[in-house]
């Protein structure tokens, strides 16, 4: 494809691409992000793509690769078009099916996902619990692309929202329409954008102003980034090119995480395709606008996720936050004026340039407009990534679309926010998801994590796992940040290993009271969050592990024993196989024991056992 | 420190200048270039560094500042295969923690080692994002899925029959 020089070339070139798809034709779409290779999505694709060719149907059967949708477990995945036949956890040999089937208009019942509460086969996406009352206005445009291919994307409307924009002509029409929407900042923090572009753009920049994607996504747990990143990278740059043209930056950089491989190859393979197109690089589209975007890696720190640090990653130092003001907008990389925003804020931006900021605005609640991408994992039935309006309770997102909980224990909490936010219990869960219902319930929005949690899943544990987490990744420099997170792990690890007091308590609140106080920046002064926040909520269970030594989730292992009910053991030895530690004996037939003093608590036996005859307590 | 030192003969010097080139004018060039001296060495060699900071006029003490703040980085040499246990939250509470003492069970070192015969070298991840599948072990590049203490013996013995090329890690 030829370099556009016009609004008007890109135009007819999106129109062709269009027409070219053949808007009507049957096509297989297959996830292929991270986790659909994870599941093998790679041998369904080369299957489908084998049979295709041999059984001569190139021409009547597409094949589109494409990004996450977001029922993340039942992939490999398949949805058919024109009418959105949705096949879960196919393999390479219901493939072969599959397509005979789509060659003869044929669906096949028996592979179709069951509705839970009628029992019957849903032949549509739309109708399935998880995506009903979804409103999928980002998460939807990943199936209608493949990541590698820039045609795809082209006939999706990728960049009219820019060419809206060039032709209006006006920097301050985009500014006004993000104002106007009311978007937020997606990454956690919830700055009116809108506010934040226009301070940019007052900024004298005499050499330079930068615009930054922090595609760091350190919260462990989220990935609605990642998804984002590898699905729809054109999407990604279209944002930033319209934040470009509003704010007068001249330079972009994705500072995107290293532990993602695929989104840093399907955006480095965009970013050329761009600037191949003339998309990026001067005189964009004729406008006499100009804009590029670079490519950072991280490597391996969650501090770099804070707005200060990232900075001095670009740089190539430690990543080591620094005192604000003076704030990224003034003096930010190489001590130019420098905006950061979230992935999902960045993709958010043409959705309001191209419908108009009215529109956007009339989905969420007043001051939390828009959609907000949820990783729903854990605990949970159907796991995966969930688009929904700002505002929904959380009841909605765990029961309509998760399905309830995976086991039958109920879900006890969620956790939201990450290692900077707190858990949120299941008597609260008629609360709306918005800023500042969760901040008052003592947790954050987050970037969009929500990990549920259920009666084996222990509060103080996990208290814990985020302590040495935070701990780990604080940078070191302030001291209450350095020594508090490590004396809270220290606290938590003896309260867990049963050699916690009642005073430990009172130390613990009172630390975290002091971290959050005086720490410098958000990790230290958030890292207090899931300590105080599980305390507040689940006491109870803290005083178990002190009182009475006792961990009521049966997860502590030093508070724990593994023992056969010898009424429902049946002898068959398979615990006895699966035991790594040579743990248990007994004869067969006869109720078999187990040694606690060589017991490791690895679970292994009561995978193992079909009888449910292993207790843990 | 003494693995590193005796590694001094492996590394070529025109092939780290050639990557401190590479990266010369870029954002983020010191992290860039220890990346791709990692990925050529599988561990970054003092040696390496030296050679970094004197040709990217920059104190030892800040490229070895870098070195060790991001966790990516590893001083040491790595084993043939690479074993990363991700221990994101969910998979945390579906038991990642069991699948990583087991792997220290079996392979008989903790997170960051190397075996004695130089096959496995077991880390830790904070979050690979491949939340819904997880527990989520990562071998050499390719993620195994809802791994359970019973599959750390087959994942192992797998990567022990592997012949390709080792080491395509994370970072």
């Amino acid at each position: 494809m030829q370099r556009l020089t016009s609004t008007d070339q890109l135009q007819s070139l999106q129109r062709r691409l269009h027409d070219q798809a053949g808007p009507g034709c049957p096509t297989l779409v297959i996830p292929a992000g991270t986790c659909g290779r994870a599941s093998g999505a790679m041998a369904v694709i080369e299957a489908a793509r084998d049979t295709v060719r041999e059984r001569g149907l190139t021409d009547s059967i597409r094949l589109r690769v494409t990004g996450c949708h977001g029922f993340c477990q039942m992939e490999p995945s398949v949805l058919v078009e024109p009418e959105r036949t949705f096949y879960p956890q196919v393999d390479a040999e219901s493939i072969v099916r599959i397509i005979s089937a789509v060659a003869e208009g044929k669906v096949l019942d028996d592979l179709l996902p069951t509705d839970p509460d009628t029992g019957e086969p849903v032949r549509c996406q739309e109708a399935l619990p998880f995506f009903r009352t979804q409103v999928r206005t980002i998460l939807g445009r990943s199936e209608h692309i493949d990541p590698t291919r820039v045609e795809t994307s082209l006939a999706a409307g990728a960049y009219s929202a820019l060419a809206k924009a060039l032709e209006r002509g006006a920097p301050s029409w985009v500014l006004d329409e993000v104002q106007a929407s009311g978007i937020r900042g997606r990454g956690g923090a919830g700055f009116p954008t809108g506010v934040k572009w226009g301070m940019l753009a007052k900024q004298p920049g005499p050499h330079g102003k930068f615009l930054v994607c922090n595609a760091d996504e350190g919260d462990p747990g989220a990935y609605m980034d990642r998804s984002v990143l590898e699905g729809n990278p054109h999407s990604i740059i279209e944002g930033m090119l319209l934040g470009a043209f509003a704010t007068g930056a001249t330079e972009g950089i994705m500072y995107v995480r290293n532990e993602y491989p695929l989104a840093i190859e399907h955006l480095n393979l965009a970013l050329d395709q761009a600037r191949a197109l003339g998309l990026l690089g001067n005189d964009i589209l004729g406008s006499g606008f100009s804009f590029d975007i670079a490519m950072v890696k991280g490597a391996g720190a969650f501090v770099c996720g804070e707005e200060t640090a990232l900075i001095r990653s670009i740089e190539g130092k430690m990543g080591e936050p620094r005192q604000r003001p003076p704030f990224p907008i003034q003096k930010g990389i190489d001590g130019k004026p420098t905006c950061i925003n979230n992935v999902e804020t960045w993709a958010n931006i043409p959705i309001i340039i191209g419908r108009g900021a009215d529109e956007f605005a009339k989905v969420g609640t007043s001051g939390n407009a828009g959609t907000k991408i949820f990783s729903l994992v854990g605990k949970i039935r159907n796991t995966g990534l969930v688009e929904v309006p700002m505002g929904t309770p959380i009841r909605a997102i765990l029961e309509e679309i998760g399905g309830g909980p995976a086991d039958t224990a109920p879900i006890k909490a969620v956790q939201t926010g990450g290692p900077s936010g707190g858990c949120i219990p299941a008597d609260r869960f008629d609360l709306q998801i918005d800023y500042d219902s969760l901040a008052a319930a003592g947790s954050i929005m987050g970037s969009g994590g929500m990990i549920v949690l259920d009666e084996h899943t222990c509060m103080v544990d996990l208290a814990r796992y985020f302590m040495r987490f935070l701990k780990d990744e604080s940078c070191g420099k302030c001291f209450a940040c350095r020594k508090g997170t490590q004396r809270m792990f220290e606290i938590l690890d003896d309260i867990a290993s049963g050699d916690g007091t009642p005073e430990h308590l009172d130390l613990l609140e009172e630390l975290a009271l002091v971290v959050k106080d005086t720490a410098m920046c958000g990790l230290g002064q958030t890292a207090p969050n899931p300590v105080l926040s599980t305390l507040r909520y689940f006491r109870d269970e803290y005083r178990a592990h002190i009182d009475h030594k006792q961990c009521p989730a049966g997860v502590c292992k030093a508070l724990i024993t593994y023992s056969i009910d010898a009424d429902a053991c049946k002898g068959c030895h398979a615990c006895v196989r699966a035991c790594p530690a040579d743990a248990i004996a007994g004869e067969p037939k006869e109720p078999h024991r187990i040694d606690p003093a060589a017991c490791i608590r690895c679970g292994a036996c009561v995978t193992a056992c079909k009888f449910q005859a292993i207790t843990v307590a | 420190m003494s693995q590193a030192i005796a590694a001094t003969s492996e590394t070529d010097a025109g092939t780290v200048l050639g990557i401190v080139a590479k990266h010369e004018g870029a954002h983020g060039a010191l992290i860039a270039a220890l990346e791709d001296v990692q990925a050529t060495y599988g561990y970054l060699p003092e040696a390496a560094l030296r050679l970094v900071a004197e040709r990217m006029d920059t104190s030892l003490v800040d490229v070895y500042g870098v070195a060790t703040f991001y966790r990516a980085f590893t001083l040491k040499p790595r084993g043939r295969h690479v074993i990363s246990c991700c221990l994101g939250t969910a998979c945390h509470v579906r038991g990642a923690a069991g699948v990583v003492e087991e792997f220290q069970r079996q392979l008989g070192v903790e997170p960051g080692e190397t075996t004695e015969d130089g096959e496995f070298t077991l880390e830790t991840v904070n979050c690979l994002g491949a939340c819904a599948l997880g527990p989520i072990v990562m071998v050499d590049g390719e993620y195994f899925s809802k791994v359970a203490t019973t599959g750390v013996s087959d994942i192992i013995e797998a990567a022990r029959a592997d012949e390709s090329q080792p080491n395509e890690q994370v970072a």
